[in-house]
């Protein structure tokens, strides 16, 4: 009986799950998950709690009814993985012997990677949206603001969901304006990136929309510490920008195991192949979703997208045949934009996002690169689709690659 | 396609406006695109940095960011800030003749 072990039972880990429980034979194959939390979370909603648009109990799930009967789950969280002798020993204390590993062990935020920034007012006048918690507390604390200078604040690149800075702007922008209230209100955007995203038209496009709805952007800004006394943040060069609240989006990094197990970079995600996504140098071990350090968006779509492509890949190797399939680094992102419309982005690897539309060229219905009501009606649906048919690897009606028909090059 | 004059040559930029060949560069295109980027002459400690970037890159096709800058590369970074302002891993990365930094996504 040969063991198929998956760490980390996120958007990434379901999935394969779920794709591998139906192919593998069970007289053949048992499959592990293994993750520390109890809850799985659709994180794309956390955005909208702040603004009372969601509550936080209606994103959350038990984790082991979105994976197979045949499946063992394990609630632990992991020590260290040991890819030598090919087990993997659980804080539980637990070892576990594997043939192939999956490691989805995702991303986190870590304030307390930035000086200054988890000290006195954490959850007082500086928040956090990327954790229930921070998101619940954001929300009470809107909701009796008399108004001044919003910051919202990207530590460090790579974040998770890179749009969902933005789209907190935008989110914040029409909240405000519907309270009457966005005269009071000043915000702001600090980033370490030179312009409002990673890609230079959609950076454009996006700057122009902040620019219209009166958001003010610093950009360059390398964070070095939070002082509290004077409610700034201080850059490396010792440049300042004040704040009355601080929304930060705080150092992202892979799971501490990562680290313990040393294999893997700086912030703890996993050097991995960008076509077949084997963890590199190490044999039967491959890594999916933001666990990755892959050049893509940490995003639930990449993961998706990942998913055709690993199943395919780990099905070859199972077999004793090298990967065949290669990712693209595709992505598909809404963007909330605010007053009940939205944008979507879609991009890989190599070409970056543009005007056009999406899925059908010419056609849509969603629009790229710009607004529609339509592309709001496609973020509130995909909450939807994520726990109906996303997370149980069923195929959905969009490509795995990305294509060009549709697209305008600019 | 953009182009710059540098060394004495015309080179090809890629679109973020790094060299598109890296078989372009040499030292003197180093000072030039410096110069250009605000930082007048190029110490020892600028060289320590722009070598290790150009190491990295060799073996794992792709630069360093400032978190591994600071980590291997033995300046803080604080000091990264002060040689190269604004931005050391694209700053350092443009004037290594080496592509934007992918980790910035």
């Amino acid at each position: 009986m040969r063991h198929m072990l998956i760490l980390g039972g996120g958007t990434a880990g379901t999935i394969m799950a779920n794709k591998l429980a139906n192919a593998l034979d069970e007289r053949d194959w048992r499959i592990t998950v293994v993750d520390g939390k109890e809850e799985h979370y659709y994180q794309p909603g956390f955005l909208f709690v702040p603004f009372d648009i969601y509550r936080m109990r209606d994103l959350v799930r038990p984790r082991r009814q979105y994976l197979p009967g045949r499946i063992r789950f394990i609630l632990s969280s992991i020590d260290q993985i040991d890819p030598e002798k090919k087990k993997v020993v659980l804080a539980n204390g637990e070892a576990l012997r594997y043939d192939c590993l999956i490691v989805a062990t995702g991303a986190d935020i870590h304030p307390e990677q930035t000086e200054g920034l988890m000290d006195d007012e954490w959850g007082v006048s500086k928040f956090d949206f990327y954790t229930p918690r921070g998101a619940e507390r954001l929300g009470r604390f809107l909701k009796t603001w008399q108004g001044g200078k919003l910051v919202l604040s990207i530590a460090e690149m790579p974040i998770k969901c890179p749009v969902a800075p933005l789209e907190f702007l935008f989110l914040a922008d029409a909240y405000f304006t519907e309270r009457g209230m966005r005269g009071k209100v000043d915000i702001h955007l600090v980033t370490p990136l030179s312009g409002a995203f990673t890609k230079p038209t959609s950076s454009r496009v996006l700057g122009e929309f902040l620019e219209r709805k009166g958001i003010s952007v610093t950009s360059d800004f390398g964070l070095a510490r939070v002082d509290n006394e004077q409610k700034k943040l201080v850059a490396w060069d010792e440049t300042e920008v004040n704040y009355d609240l601080l929304v930060s989006i705080p150092t992202n990094m892979g799971d501490p195991a990562i680290a313990r197990s040393g294999i893997g970079n700086e912030l703890n995600f996993v050097p991995t192949n960008r076509k077949t996504l084997a963890a590199e140098g190490i044999e039967d071990v491959f890594v999916i979703g933001d666990a990755t350090n892959l050049p893509a968006s940490k995003a639930g779509s990449v993961a998706h997208f990942e998913s055709e492509i690993l199943f395919e890949n780990i099905m070859e190797h199972i077999e004793g045949r090298p990967p065949r399939a290669e990712f693209d680094g595709h992505a598909n992102c809404f963007i909330e934009s605010g007053f009940g419309k939205g944008m979507l982005i879609d991009f890989n690897y190599e070409t970056e996002p543009l005007p056009g539309a999406f899925p059908l060229p010419g056609v849509g219905p969603f629009k790229l690169l710009g607004e529609s009501a339509i592309n709001h009606y496609g973020k509130l649906m995909f909450r939807w689709v994520y726990w109906n048919l996303l997370l149980r690897g069923v195929e959905l009606p969009i490509a795995n690659e990305m294509l060009m028909a549709g697209k305008q090059v600019v | 396609m953009q182009t710059a004059i540098l060394g004495g040559k015309t080179l090809t930029l890629d679109a973020d406006g790094n060299l598109a060949d890296r078989n372009d560069w040499n030292e003197e295109v180093a000072r030039e695109i410096a110069a250009l980027e605000g930082i007048p002459e190029l110490t020892p400690q600028h060289w320590a940095v722009l070598n290790f970037m150009r190491s990295v890159f060799d073996k794992e096709g792709d630069s360093p960011s400032i978190r591994r800058l600071t980590k291997e590369s033995g300046v803080d970074t604080k000091t990264l800030y002060q040689l190269f302002p604004k931005g050391p891993a694209k700053k350092a990365a443009r004037i290594a003749g080496l592509p934007k930094p992918k980790g910035c996504i």
